[in-house]
């Protein structure tokens, strides 16, 4: 996994609450085997006047020109700023490789789904969660200026605005040190082999009927 | 010591280990297995040179992508005329052949829905973690089981572990007390209670469904309404054991036989929510006050009854509220303070692991028998959740009622749930929908999904458009 430390990045505003994974990336392209390849159909129903298919050259589709991410001033944004129950709806970690094929490392919003959460992190993609209130105002700051960076410190856990403002955030330990150090977490578990086998060994003594062949 | 919830029960039961960061690593039982969220998982494997844990953990069917006809069923893999879908298909059977996974292949009659096919083979036990690449894993709690669903790199965590990393959840409680009306169902129970709570309200939260009109609800029942907790933002929906539970357990393929049987039900009857246990938030409804449910935007909490009418956007609470009316009604070509019942239907779709299983045909059905479909209405399909579902429906002579009436009788899969396959809306089709998620262009680019209960589908369909169940007259024979 990429590792995550600090990001100074251009912000993009997507202003919309419950943005769900079917819109972050419709069906048609789960088909793939694949992990790479998702940024171009990004949020395809919003970039796209056409209707989209695995396997097309999107040079040749006409753009929605009212799409935020397709106007030229979010050109190379890498920090995605939204609204509330960011990434609800199914399971599917293309959403999260849509993402980050795309280009966005973090994403900024007051809320976020639950399996959509940690799927991010597993990709190397930072969710920061602030107020309400903090993203109502940076809503506000980025659509007043044209080029609104933003800082991003993992370590730190702090955002940095263009005015020298800190908004602290929250992350849990685990999260952090994997992001930081972009660990593998299957590799972390192995090392708890010895417990795993242990607690298996009770639980078929305890609850044989959870085992098959027994 | 307070009681405990029946959430805390099988956390606890399956606690391998809590570190110190806050994360714990929590056992797993069963894990299903679809060829869409897979593959990707299956190849981190080999990558890394990384084996199962644990095989006969593990089941499989291909679901997302089957085509649903008969005529391209009788290929098997062959009859996927999509390239790219047949490959997955292709890869989940390779990848099970590989490992020596067990995989109902597309024309096994135990295929269909992967969550219609672990209970009906009794593969989702009581007290299990359950998980699968697929957010309707929620639907296997009505078993009182942990089960949630997991993303692709989880998928190969729990390959390769037989360990999920997680955190705890907060427990609520959604209580649902009384008698239900005549002709409201389980979905409608559900579809009132995201309504009530919205798409976020239980993020964070393992809802466990409680209170007598949930009791009343048979497995099926109980099934539809867990498996839209997610829905309502919570990973993981429960419903404690009782005698409805284990009567529908007994002599299911997976489930326990003669002594150990007994062991397991013993120990089955002790995951109910303790009474001193409390919960970090209740809510309460009455079953009295829910009516036929009918979703006019494109999110599950745009909900109301059939009664009533699609909101004015000037009414509502704040501008984020707002202009997500404004975009949902915009979407769905609806205006204003529109009655439920003058939304014309182009399509109906009867299927999906919300509502594919018998008693969901059966309802549907008793609607349909004697009746025709609209001649407005171009196209009505009933698509059963699994092999022996249709199998069943089949015996019962459903399929007859259904083709007599002038729906399509189609072959398990989860279809026009979610078109990965060729049943998919055209761009501005209406479409009476018994499954679960009315997102912009789920059910096909442009789709407006309704989602109802199978019985309300199956009248929309006869009438052509919205019609309170209530009112409608199912006795008539042709
Ligand atoms: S029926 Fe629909 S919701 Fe259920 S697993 Fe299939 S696609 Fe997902």
């Amino acid at each position: 996994m990429q590792q995550f430390h600090y990001l100074d990045g251009l912000v993009a505003p997507l202003d919309r609450a419950n943005v769900d994974t079917d819109l972050i990336i419709p069906k048609q392209f789960l088909k793939s085997i694949k992990r790479t390849g998702f940024g171009v159909n990004l949020f395809d129903e919003l970039r796209y006047l056409d209707e989209g298919y695995p396997g097309q050259d999107a040079s040749q589709r006409p753009l929605n020109p009212d799409f935020v991410l397709n106007q030229p001033r979010y050109q190379g944004a890498s920090i995605l700023l939204a609204r509330h129950n960011f990434g609800c709806g199914s399971s599917r970690e293309h959403a999260p490789w849509a993402l980050e094929d795309f280009g966005f490392r973090v994403v900024i919003a007051p809320s976020f789904a639950d399996i959509f959460y940690n799927n991010a992190f597993k990709n190397g993609i930072l969710l920061v969660r602030l107020s309400e209130t903090e993203v109502d105002r940076l809503f506000e700051e980025v659509a007043a200026n044209e080029g609104y960076r933003l800082e991003v410190d993992l370590e730190k856990q702090r955002v940095t605005t263009p005015s020298g403002e800190l908004l602290e955030f929250e992350v849990d330990d685990f999260r952090k040190h994997c992001l930081l150090e972009g660990l593998d977490d299957i590799g972390i578990t192995l090392k708890d082999e010895d417990a795993i086998h242990a607690f298996e060994q009770r639980h078929r003594v305890e609850r044989p009927w959870m085992f098959r062949e027994a | 010591m307070p009681g405990q919830t029946l959430y805390d029960k099988l956390w606890s039961q399956h606690l391998v280990k809590q570190r110190d960061d806050g994360t714990a690593l929590i056992y797993i039982d069963r894990h299903l297995l679809h060829e869409v969220t897979s593959p990707q998982a299956f190849e981190g494997l080999r990558l890394a040179g990384r084996r199962p844990w644990r095989i006969d953990t593990n089941l499989a069917t291909p679901d997302h992508n089957v085509p649903t006809t008969l005529v391209e069923r009788s290929e098997g893999n062959a009859g996927i005329k999509d390239q790219v879908s047949l490959i997955q298909v292709q890869t989940l059977d390779d990848n099970c052949e590989s490992f020596g996974i067990e995989e109902f292949r597309i024309n096994d009659p135990r295929q269909g829905i992967v969550h219609v096919v672990g209970p009906e083979q009794g593969a989702t036990l009581p007290g299990m973690t359950v998980v699968c690449g697929d957010s309707h894993t929620a639907t296997h709690g009505a078993f009182a089981a942990l089960s949630h669903g997991i993303g692709t790199s989880e998928v190969e965590h729990v390959l390769a572990t037989q360990c999920l990393l997680a955190q705890k959840m907060k427990n609520m409680q959604v209580r649902v007390e009384g008698e239900l009306g005549e002709g409201v169902t389980a979905k409608d129970v559900v579809l009132a209670i995201i309504g009530r709570i919205g798409t976020a309200g239980g993020t964070g939260y393992a809802i466990e469904f409680a209170g007598s009109a949930i009791r009343g609800l048979s497995m099926e029942g109980r099934m539809t309404v867990c498996n839209m907790a997610i829905e309502a933002g919570a990973r993981v929906g429960l419903i404690a054991v009782d005698d409805t539970t284990i009567d529908y357990l007994r002599d299911r393929h997976y489930a326990p036989r003669g002594e150990m049987w007994d062991a397991a039900v013993a120990d089955w009857r002790q995951l109910v929510s303790d009474a001193e246990a409390e919960f970090d938030k209740v809510v309460n409804l009455d079953a009295a006050d829910i009516e036929p449910q009918v979703s006019w935007g494109t999110s599950p909490e745009m909900v109301t009854g059939v009664g009533g009418e699609v909101p004015d956007p000037d009414e509502a609470g704040d501008d984020t509220a707002r202009t997500g009316i404004i975009r949902a009604l915009d979407y769905m070509g609806l205006a204003p303070r529109q009655k439920i019942t003058d939304i014309r239907l182009d399509k109906v779709f009867i299927g999906s692991c919300t509502n594919s299983r018998i008693e969901d045909l059966r309802a549907a059905a008793k609607v349909a028998r004697g009746h025709k479909v609209a001649d407005s209405v171009a196209l009505a399909m009933v698509v059963p959740g699994s092999g022996l579902v249709k199998r069943q429906a089949e015996e019962e002579g459903l399929d007859k009622v259904f083709l007599d009436a002038g729906f399509e009788w189609r072959e398990p899969g989860c279809s026009m749930c979610l078109a990965m396959n060729a049943d998919k809306l055209g761009a501005g089709e209406h479409c009476a929908s018994t499954s679960n998620r009315n997102f912009e262009g789920r059910q096909g680019y442009g789709g407006r999904t309704h989602l109802v209960s199978p019985a309300m589908a199956a009248a929309a369909a006869i009438a052509g458009h919205f019609v309170d169940i209530r009112h409608f007259d199912t006795a008539q024979e042709a």
